[in-house]
């Protein structure tokens, strides 16, 4: 069936069979990579995506179930080619990565919660990241990041799409 | 040696990693996003039975569907290729890609689907009716050793691969003159590293070019040869793509027989055909699981806590077939005394296969079983003697100035300051306070205790091992390569020639030929050619790039060094040893005159006439790396291991609540010293991930077979891997001891953590229910059988519990 997704902003079209898979459909039918499948059963987030700001399990929708939802993937945080986001900047400056394969959910992750804190503890970072498996790190570098970018976000006073009014939720 | 570590410009210092920028913004190429015109994907069937025989396979349901290309079987493979390579000399043990004939665990691939989507192959693969006849099976190891177990391959005539004693210094004269021994026995449970991307390869075959062109997510030594030896076509027919990047390994992809497959299909088919594991395909037929393995133990010792000698028995599980497994029991021997300065030992390895899945090669290849072994020993010396047990350690540790300090199985340690760390690491924590603290946790109604564990990382692997187990095996190198070309602008580019599963080896690199060279490492362009444009190589395991990679990037540059040295000072009219190079120019210090990189550079690629006689124009250097130390055959049962040996040191404080039994860590510090660091972001990431991983081992993480053979771990909600929430804020104090026989001190640190974190955590669990009167002796220690164990502990005349 003809499927109308809105993802990173733009309306895209594609024929899609209505059992496959967000996680697919963004790979195979629009080409976005930075998505990864992992264990494709919903534990270990590899393959996590904004669905208005929220982070779901891709591989647990199916791609129509996506229509009318904003979808953000990792290529929807840079700003620019070859440019990158405050929070991907801050994972490079903490090392909050090794071989980049649950990186860009567990960036989705932070992002999601960093739009809704402005100031976060360890543990609001430790229960944001919790859902997303990395084998390599540890997590240690990775709540180094988190915290790094939110302090720059913060000393930036960038503006954020889900805080409410009266900033922290 | 190089020049001293206070003149390092890039060695040591805080420099990002510049892998990092592809993968934030989601631009790495993994396997799966190698997308190739045409490419047809492939669904395996896997074994429903642990042993049977395979009557018949009808396919013709799945053949007919639409868009199914073709279903392969192990006879038709079997015919077409031959067997994976064994690691021992056992070659009744025929390990194929696909069953041929009988199946030998539940979970291994019977026959694989073609199709135009993995999803219509794997919708053909549950329409292949497959008529089993179940056969006796075997899962234990101990079973599997007796003379009437079911024979996982007759022809072998055993489930024996490997029975193999070694006796190394005077164990009977030292054990008779000891006044105490104990024994004891522990289990390391069969776990793995189970990275978050799942093994996939993609192969292509060109008949008129007579080229395989294969993409995998591969971390495996020899693999174009592997690949050629099997499907019996030239070496140079052959060519790994290296650029693929690796969604985690930390040792299993090695995935051959996934290779083997897609690339007869390829040829089959005339049309490129991957291969992406599912999580199912991975954990259960994928062939990744890791050692299982048990140890029996037998110390002498004396009232001061002084180990003399030690006897170890290892009987490891290896699953169904050889491959490389065994080998784990055997690359231990290099550090089979730890840190210690036991004087004598008896070693027995014994691997026997049974009915569960193929054994990989694992994180430390056997060292961290071994060391949880080892360390366990040395708490049990502690609790016999009642002296504390960071004390028996510091009085049984080799001392610095033993160095380097041969140990009786053959391999000389590099160096170290084991008391030194120990001292670091005690003065941080404050052990007084953290004791203390304990008491409090008690005082409150938890479980509280300390564990504490000492042990080495061999580092900068050669494969000594494999001589020693197998005396058909006579290889003696292990080399890995760099080459540098300058080209006509200037501009540095450096080729490596193995993958990468997140180890930082372009940052590696770069900092170190930009530090020999003295320009700026982020203007040095880093690239994997494919294995046909390679130096050899082997790949990057057994914590060996540091020092074997980045040796030979040193090498390199150093001779680029030379060269650009021998043009500058030719321009001059002076001898090499009258010039000064620095900042990638050359200096006549006495004349005043200078010539700068451009101006090199120029000369080398366009002014022959300028060049000293007899050197080639251009500017291109090579080195292949022998590995330091070693090199020769094993002579008596003894060999030199690796080269170099990082020390740590962990202390944990643990509480467990004893109503629901579920231990939680308060506090992790590591003493950690691999000699000098090159990228300090890297070795920091790699100690933290290790630990996470030793932290799965050591509590979470198990393949479980039920008694009908089947694997019940087979998904991340039975199998379970540590999150945010279980891996603790980890302390790292550092110390460097730089190793002698490296170019700048280094030593390996892509196992450290995962060595000894399992022995630390199981120490502090057992240091907190020793006041129960119980202990655990088998990793990993779920919280339910912590539970259970306190709760029947705890009712009165219900007996001992482990």
């Amino acid at each position: 069936m003809m499927v109308d997704l809105r993802i990173n902003g733009t309306v895209r079209s594609a024929e899609l069979e209505p059992r496959k898979t967000l996680l697919d459909a963004l790979r195979e039918d629009f080409l976005l990579n930075g998505t990864h499948a992992g264990c494709e059963h919903g534990v270990c987030g590899a393959c996590t995506v904004l669905l208005d700001g929220e982070p779901v399990r891709s591989c647990l929708l199916f791609a129509v179930q996506a229509d009318g939802y904003e979808i953000t993937t990792i290529e929807g945080l840079a700003p620019a080619p070859g440019e990158l986001s405050v929070i991907q900047d801050a994972f490079c400056e903490t090392h909050g990565l090794q071989c980049g394969y649950c990186t860009p959910g567990m960036i989705l992750a932070a992002h999601a919660l960093l739009q809704q804190t402005v100031t976060p503890t360890r543990e609001e970072i430790v229960e944001a990241i919790s859902a997303n498996i990395c084998r390599c790190t540890g997590y240690g570098q990775i709540v180094e990041a988190v915290q790094f970018a939110a302090d720059r976000l913060r000393i930036a006073n960038t503006p954020r799409a889900l805080l409410s009014p009266g900033g922290s939720k | 040696m190089s020049a001293d570590p206070a003149s390092f410009r890039f060695v040591s210092t805080n420099r990002r990693v510049r892998e990092d920028r592809r993968f934030v913004a989601g631009h790495g190429l993994f396997v799966a996003d190698v997308a190739l015109e045409g490419m047809l994907h492939v669904a395996v069937l896997p074994s429903q039975h642990p042993a049977a025989r395979i009557v018949s396979i009808d396919a013709s349901a799945a053949l007919a569907m639409p868009g199914v290309h073709y279903v392969l079987t192990g006879d038709e493979l079997a015919a077409a290729t031959d067997p994976l390579m064994n690691g021992l000399d056992t070659p009744r043990v025929k390990r194929h890609p696909l069953a041929v004939g009988q199946t030998r665990y539940a979970g291994e691939w019977v026959a694989a689907v073609v199709a135009d989507s993995r999803a219509l192959a794997e919708d053909a693969a549950e329409k292949i009716d497959v008529s089993y006849q179940p056969l006796p099976f075997v899962l234990n190891a101990e079973e599997a050793l007796k003379p009437d177990s079911p024979p996982v391959h007759p022809e072998h005539g055993s489930n024996v691969l490997l029975d193999r004693t070694f006796v190394w210094g005077e164990v009977d004269k030292h054990f008779a003159e000891c006044p105490r021994h104990l024994s004891f026995r522990v289990t390391w449970g069969r776990s793995s590293t189970v990275p978050i991307e799942t093994f996939g390869v993609a192969a292509s075959w060109d008949p008129w070019r007579e080229m395989l062109d294969v993409w995998a997510s591969i971390q495996m030594p020899k693999y174009p040869d592997q690949i050629a030896r099997a499907l019996r076509i030239p070496a140079n027919g052959v060519r790994v793509h290296q650029d693929v990047d690796v969604g985690g390994s930390y040792g299993v992809k090695r995935g051959i027989k996934q290779t083997v497959l897609v690339a007869h299909l390829a040829r089959r088919l005339g049309r490129p055909v991957r291969l992406i594991e599912d999580r199912l395909d991975n954990m259960a037929g994928g062939d990744a699981h890791g050692p299982d393995r048990i140890f029996d133990v037998e110390v002498a010792f004396d009232d001061d806590g002084i180990v003399k000698s030690m006897k170890m028995k290892a009987l490891d599980n290896a699953g169904a077939y050889a491959g490389r497994a065994p080998f784990q029991l055997g690359k231990p021997i290099g550090a089979i005394v730890g840190p210690y300065r036991i004087e004598s030992v008896q070693y027995r390895a014994q691997s026997v296969t049974t009915n569960k899945a193929v054994q990989e090669a694992v994180r430390g290849f056997g060292q961290a079983p071994t060391n949880y072994a080892i360390e366990t020993a040395i708490d049990k010396v502690a609790a016999a003697t009642g002296l504390p047990r960071i004390e028996v350690r510091r009085r049984n540790f080799i001392r610095s100035e033993q160095f380097p300090y041969l140990i009786p199985s053959g391999s000389t340690y590099d160096s170290g300051d084991y008391h030194t760390v120990v001292d670091k690491v005690l003065a941080h924590i404050d052990l007084d306070a953290m004791e203390k603290e304990r008491d409090r946790l008690r005082a409150t109604g938890l479980l509280a205790g300390i564990g504490v564990a000492a042990c080495l990382e061999p580092s900068g692997a050669n494969s000594a091992f494999e001589p020693l187990l197998n005396e058909k095996n006579t290889t003696t190198t292990w080399m890995d390569s760099c080459r540098i070309v300058v080209d006509g602008l200037g501009c540095v580019t450096v080729t490596i020639h193995n993958t990468s599963s997140g180890q930082g080896h372009e940052t590696l690199v770069s900092t170190v030929v930009g530090e020999v060279l003295q320009v700026d490492p982020d203007l040095i362009r880093v690239v994997r050619p494919d294995s046909l444009a390679c130096l050899p190589s082997n790949s990057p395991v057994g914590s060996r790039m540091a020092i074997m990679l980045g040796g030979a990037a040193f090498h390199a540059a150093q001779k680029l060094k030379a060269k650009l040295t021998r043009i500058g000072a030719h321009q001059f009219g002076l001898g090499e040893d009258k010039v000064v190079y620095a900042s990638g120019g050359v200096a006549d210090p006495a004349g005043n005159r200078q010539l700068g990189w451009a101006e090199l550079v120029n000369i080398a690629h366009r002014h022959y006439h300028l060049l000293p006689e007899g050197m080639e124009p251009g500017l291109e250097t090579t080195h292949v790396m022998q590995v330091p130390t070693g090199g020769t055959l094993p002579k008596d049962g003894r060999v030199q291991m690796y080269p170099c040996h990082s020390f740590e040191f962990h202390v944990v404080l643990m509480a467990i609540d004893p109503v629901i039994g579920k231990p939680e860590i308060r506090r992790y510090v590591i003493g950690h010293d691999c000699g000098t660091v090159i990228t300090p972001h890297i070795v920091r990431g790699m100690t933290l991930g290790g630990i996470a991983h030793g932290l799965g081992a050591a509590l979470l993480e198990e393949f479980v077979y039920n008694d009908e053979g089947q694997l019940i771990t087979q998904s991340f909600m039975d199998y379970l891997l540590p999150s945010a929430h279980e891996v603790p804020a980890v302390e790292i104090v550092h110390h460097c001891t730089p190793s002698p026989f490296t170019v700048f001190g280094q030593k390996g640190s892509g196992e450290s953590g995962y060595l000894g974190a399992p022995a630390a955590i199981s120490g502090a669990i057992n240091d907190c229910v020793a006041p129960l009167g119980i202990s655990f002796n088998k990793l990993p220690i779920r919280i339910a059988a912590i539970g259970d164990a306190i709760a029947k502990a705890q009712q009165p005349n219900q007996g001992q519990a482990t």
